[in-house]
């Protein structure tokens, strides 16, 4: 492993919260940015269309029930032994049966449609981004380009993107809520999914399951940009800020802290299969074993 | 290594990691809040003590025996709990008004204690505790029977809940809660991230109160299959037996889950094992399944005896049988069979794949027909009904409208890809409180109003709780709609800090929301107070205040301590009304039996004094220390083993005596039915 200077002072400080006041004020499935998020809203506006339909004539029917049989009302009819019909058990039974086979049919469907570990359909050739989530902030391997970045993410627009997910200390679930999906980052787990961002700009990354004290700050940008501009960046990254090796990984990974967004310069191939195999062992045998398989 | 918590204190043999800074004096809220209720819980101490009531509470209620007792002192003690949690949710809410890019005025590390605390009190404490209370008072009323099938049991089960709330909230004091979330997924909860001993409170808190719980289950299916009053078959049960039947097999099946899985963690907090921990093979998928096939069926635990009371209330009230009662038999044992089968809906987003999330949102969705089932059956048990609108009546119409929109958002998140996006979200948040609230809840309020009278002798104050029912509507409505919003808005739950404005107003409507349902609380508070202080007025002589169809309204307000002076004889569906048709038809009330002395248990302190030391068990291992947690085990065996070696379990009451008692019955209810007097003899 060649030893790489640290230049603390060139990695990008980003102020994440001072971004999120500015950029992030969207709301989440309200205003998809992606094909995922489109389908789920879809889904969602569907599915709640046909539920209304069966709950708020059961809303209104027990408003009139209420009011039309009230003992203070003597237009109700009062049959004081009436408590079965046949007719009424099998519509009863039927009305609800009926929409959940419908719904059902949709969850079916939809389960498989918008499967996470899906690759999306496209032209444009997958870019994959290895996240291994620590405490308490991101960290985005570029396998591919050969950089890495923390608590910053930056993607190309119009371009699909396969995310592997794990963690390398307890649960978190990475989520961008405007592009959809959310996957478990789990320790010794290879979590899959797949997004896509329609257009360049910036949304909100988070972790969508607490995690400990830092949780709430463990945010992240996801800066999609065009494509020429996501290859600049690339080449802007590699030439500033320090190498992500096995040492440099462990202080990270063991510095229980929120932190600003920065990138590093280099990263050390099998970094991620590493935290996949390792994220199980305690530290001080990683450090032993060292990280350079 | 991440460090998560500060140092673990020294070990000593004595007080184990006790030492004087596990008391957080840095933190002024705890303490505050602790030495108000301290304070208020010595001066009624004190209070008891110097108006002498100190041995007849100790004869006739902690050592009580009897099945309305546990289950009126199960009530008094959930709702005391529910000012705990409710006082948390309070807490949380004003601090997210609050935190809106500076992080609120709670550090995080005492916000995650409230929401942990928030959720384990208000489920194992709040909710559990009143329904078994409701059901031990009400179920063995409605089968026509004297007792539970074990009496003693029933002492001890109560006491080991109370057992496990008092650690809960010692935590409060001395040392910290869990900061994990109620559910305490590993591996946060594993000794290498959780190191403190919040999440060991939770544990001991949970294992104690679980057994109580377990042995509450067995004891109420053994009663409801084995002890009917003669001639009540299961297709004559009061549909709140059923419901309680249902629920009671769920605990018998599910809790040993939780003690399980439970034991699993402890095992490797405390003695280095790896089921679930990051390293050595432990996996934690594991712990989340497990958590939730305990998990899921556990909702249904709460849900179903509920369903149960507002079948008996929409029945009483419209004057009607409850429409297609076997139809609802049915639909209640297909969701007690079904939730065993929708765990995986807890954890779509885990990766389990689109096959196994396809059959789980499916199986899910099916729930919602057996339900739905059940909601029609109200509807058609109003339907021709004369309704009268008392205050439980208001709180299950209250019910089905509120209900039916969180079964919708509860459908919606069975939806695996609606999931992906909104699971984690406040919109679930706003989910289970949309299902809990109104199914649980106001099913409890309009139980404890229902069954009040039968307890004491006298009706609630219709006003005051009239006035509750609107506050906590409103202030439901208020509290929770906001948070389906903030959910679509992509708001996270358990966030102490955030950085996006436009949530803001949304969380301060939540708050006011929260606000109205304090003044709810305050009204049923005033509506006791005004209640016990009108009591004349308010007094039932009959013991059927509200023309009921079931067999506890039978009996006197309160009944006697053997309920029933001779047990009814059942040839109807509806037991009690079926006799009181009867009865008004031949314009006589029936022969006059003949009197029996009846056999009682005797009180017994076992149960107190097996959770005075499961209580000193819990801590001693909170703590680490060793010779008390000894002593602990020792000590409820022992109080146990004495028990069994007892040799008078039960006293006689004479035969006269009960005849005298029941004689001033039939003359109450003769004058209900507007028979004469002669007539009843």
């Amino acid at each position: 492993m060649p030893g790489i200077g640290r230049d603390w002072a060139a990695r990008v400080a980003v102020g994440v919260a001072g971004l999120f006041a500015a950029s992030c004020s969207e709301p989440g499935l309200l205003d998809p940015a992606g094909p995922v998020a489109r389908g789920e809203r879809t889904m969602f506006v569907n599915a709640s269309v046909i539920m209304a339909m069966i709950i708020v004539p059961i809303i209104v029917l027990t408003f009139y029930f209420a009011w039309r049989y009230s003992a203070k009302n003597p237009r109700g009819r009062y049959t004081p032994e009436w408590s079965y019909s046949g007719r009424l058990e099998l519509l009863v039974w039927s009305i609800p049966a009926l929409v959940i086979i419908f719904l059902g049919g949709i969850a079916w469907i939809g389960s498989h449609e918008l499967e996470p570990s899906r690759p999306i359909r496209s032209d444009v050739p997958t870019l994959e981004v290895q996240v291994v989530s620590l405490d308490w902030k991101w960290l985005f391997i570029y396998p591919e380009q050969g950089v890495a970045s923390v608590n910053y993410l930056a993607i190309p627009a119009g371009t699909p993107v396969r995310f592997r997910v794990t963690s390398a200390t307890v649960m978190n679930s990475f989520i961008i809520p405007r592009l959809g999906s959310q996957i478990y980052g789990m320790a010794g787990m290879d979590g899959k999914l797949h997004l896509l961002a329609d257009e360049p700009g910036r949304y909100r990354g988070l972790s969508a399951h607490y995690s400990g004290e830092g949780f709430s700050e463990m945010m992240f940008l996801a800066d999609a940009m065009p494509r020429e501009r996501f290859a600049a960046w690339v080449r802007g990254t590699r030439r500033t800020g320090p190498v992500l090796d096995g040492p440099e990984y462990l202080k990270l990974e063991r510095t229980a802290a929120t932190s600003k967004a920065y990138t590093y310069r280099a990263v050390v191939p099998g970094l991620y299969q590493a935290a996949l195999r390792h994220s199980g062992t305690p530290a001080r045998e990683q450090s032993r074993s060292g990280r350079e398989d | 290594m991440a460090e998560h918590s500060r140092e673990a204190a020294e070990w000593s043999p004595i007080t184990g990691k006790l030492a004087w800074n596990s008391i957080p004096w840095e933190e002024p809220i705890p303490l505050i809040a602790a030495a108000a209720v301290g304070s208020v819980l010595f001066g009624t101490l004190i209070w008891v003590w110097r108006a002498g009531y100190v041995p007849y509470l100790w004869r006739e209620w902690i050592t009580s025996v009897d099945h309305k007792r546990i289950g009126i002192m199960y009530c008094i003690f959930a709702l005391v709990m529910l000012i705990r949690g409710f006082s948390d949710a309070v807490l949380m809410r004003t601090h997210q008004d609050l935190m809106y890019n500076n992080g609120g005025y709670l550090p995080a590390e005492h916000y995650d204690q409230i929401f942990t605390a928030h959720g384990v009190i208000m489920i194992f404490f709040v909710a559990m505790p009143f329904l078994t209370g409701l059901m031990n008072f009400a179920v063995p009323l409605q089968l026509g029977v004297r007792d539970v099938a074990f009496p003693t049991l029933n002492n001890v089960s109560f006491w080991l809940t109370a057992s496990g709330a008092l650690l809960v909230n010692i935590s409060l004091v001395v040392g910290e809660f869990a900061k994990t979330g109620w559910v305490v997924y590993p591996p946060l909860s594993e000794l290498r991230f959780s190191p403190g001993v919040g999440v060991d409170y939770y544990l001991w808190a949970l294992q104690i109160a679980g057994v109580g719980t377990l042995l509450a289950g067995v004891n109420l299916v053994t009663t409801i299959l084995k002890m009917r009053a003669p001639g009540m078959g299961y297709t004559r049960m009061p549909m709140f037996c059923w419901t309680s039947l249902a629920a009671n097999l769920l605990i018998v099946a599910a809790f040993p889950i939780l003690t399980a899985t439970m034991a699993m963690l402890l095992l490797d907090r405390y003695l280095d094992f790896h089921f679930f921990t990051n390293e050595l093979g432990g996996n934690a998928m594991m712990f989340v399944n497990l958590v939730w096939a305990w998990g899921h069926p556990e909702v249904y635990i709460l849900v179903l005896p509920v369903f149960g009371i507002f079948s008996e209330v929409v029945s009483t009230f419209s004057s009607k049988p409850l429409f297609g009662y076997r139809s609802m038999i049915v639909a209640t044992m297909v969701i007690c069979v079904l939730s065993f089968m929708v765990w995986l809906h807890h954890f779509f987003t885990m990766g389990a794949g689109a096959d196994v999330n396809g059959v789980f949102g499916v199986t899910t969705m099916i729930i919602a027909v057996p339900t739905g089932v059940k909601v029609f059956n109200w509807l058609f048990t109003m339907f021709r009904g004369r309704i009268r609108f008392t205050t439980p009546m208001l709180y299950s119409i209250g019910f089905v409208v509120t209900f039916v929109i969180g079964g919708a958002s509860g459908v919606l998140l069975a939806i695996p890809p609606v999931d992906f996006v909104l699971h984690n979200t406040l919109f679930l948040v706003a989910h289970f409180h949309n299902i809990v609230i109104p199914a649980v809840l106001f099913g409890l309020f309009a139980g404890y109003t229902y069954w009040f009278p039968k307890a004491f002798g006298f009706k609630l104050d219709e006003r005051w709780g009239k006035r509750a029912f609107w506050c906590w509507i409103i202030g439901f409505y208020i509290a929770f709609m906001p948070l389906y919003v903030l959910g679509l808005m992509g708001m996270q739950r358990r966030m102490s800090a955030h950085y996006v404005k436009a949530w803001e107003p949304w969380l301060i409507v939540a708050s006011v929301g929260s606000a109205i349902i304090a003044l709810g609380i305050a009204a049923m508070a005033v509506q006791l107070y005004v209640s016990i202080r009108n009591r004349a007025a308010l007094r039932d002589d009959t013991g059927d205040p509200w023309d009921g169809r079931t067999l506890e309204w039978m009996t006197t307000s309160p009944p006697p301590s053997y309920n029933f002076a001779v047990l009814p004889d059942v040839s109807h569906e509806e037991a009690y009304w079926s006799l009181k048709e009867g009865a008004r038809e031949k314009k006589r009330l029936s022969d006059r039996p003949d009197y029996e002395p009846i056999e009682m248990p005797r009180n017994s302190p076992t149960g107190f004094i097996t959770a005075f030391f499961t209580t000193v068990l819990g801590f001693a291992a909170v703590w680490h220390i060793w010779w008390l947690v000894i002593l602990g085990v020792l000590g409820a065996w022992a109080t146990f083993t004495i028990f069994a070696w007892r040799d008078h379990h039960e006293f006689e009451i004479p035969a006269d005596e009960v005849e005298r008692l029941d004689r001033e019955r039939r003359e109450a209810k003769a004058q209900l039915l507007g028979i004469p007097k002669e007539a009843t003899a």
